[in-house]
């Protein structure tokens, strides 16, 4: 085909977004993926922190252990938990994908299941043995 | 200009610089290496977190615990940073935002990086802050 007929290049019709997807499993985990990643993004952030304040000494890593100790900062790790957890398992479902595998509906609906139900099972068992062990 | 070429004729010579995989497979093999790394960052932050900063210091000093906290910060950083290249481009699409936006990321994640190895070598090698 050539230019000389048809619609431009810019008004080619556009992949289908958002507003016009009908909501379903499969479509929420892709999302939860992303939103999780950057999540994840800032953990690392905050990880690092961690590093420089434990290396800039007893004063500095105190107060990095008050602003984590907070209420927002163990909702943050809990979230962060989460986020590490489901990343984790959605990710395991990417690489299968990407070796081919399951991709049939009824495969994707349940590997999305077991991806949001390892996520909520493994941060509670983090977060019990957490509180279990002395650590919040 | 040349509104009579085929899209083939436009786009040959133009082509693959066999470059364009590169992260497609370092966004995965970081993925594999951070299944392992991420789930000790979990067992070890349940350590951490009923410990002062004289035993955080002790932990950060045993060599396992500092090459696998900077194998885990590097390869984290390395792995967001593709991520967060994606969706920059995927939502941004005005030229210069998007390239401030990924330079900004990009700095971010060499940053993480950086700080986070040199911290964890810090207290590694001399205990502290001493």
């Amino acid at each position: 085909m050539t230019d000389a007929k048809g619609a431009r290049p810019g008004a080619r019709p556009l992949s289908p977004h958002l507003q016009v997807w009908r909501w379903h499993l499969t479509l929420a985990c892709s999302i939860l993926h992303r939103a999780t990643g950057v999540f994840l993004y800032l953990g690392a952030i905050v990880g690092a922190t961690w590093a420089f304040s434990l290396a800039s000494g007893p004063d500095a890593y105190g107060l990095f252990l008050v602003i984590i100790g907070s209420l927002i900062g163990k909702l943050f790790l809990f979230g962060l938990t989460f986020s590490a957890f489901y990343h984790l398992a959605n990710g395991i479902r990417h690489l299968a994908w990407d070796m081919g595998e399951g991709f049939e509906p009824k495969v994707a609906d349940a590997t999305a299941a077991a991806a949001l139900a390892f996520g909520a099972a493994a941060t509670l068992a983090v977060w019990v043995i957490a509180a279990l062990t002395g650590g919040l | 200009m040349s509104g009579y070429r085929t899209p083939l004729g436009r786009a040959r010579g133009l082509g693959s610089a066999k470059h364009g995989v590169g992260h497609f497979i370092g966004q995965r093999v970081s993925a594999v290496a951070l299944i392992f790394l991420v789930l000790w960052a979990v067992d070890s932050a349940l350590a951490l977190a009923h410990t002062d900063y004289e035993n955080a210091v002790l932990w950060l000093r045993s060599p396992w615990n500092a090459i696998l906290a900077s194998l885990l910060i590097a390869t984290a950083s390395f792995h967001m940073n593709i991520g967060m290249r994606v969706i920059i481009e995927d939502y941004i699409h005005k030229p210069p935002t998007k390239a401030a936006l990924l330079i900004l990321n990009l700095f971010v994640a060499v940053l993480v990086t950086a700080a986070g190895v040199f911290s964890i070598l810090k207290v590694a090698l001399s205990g502290g802050a001493y």
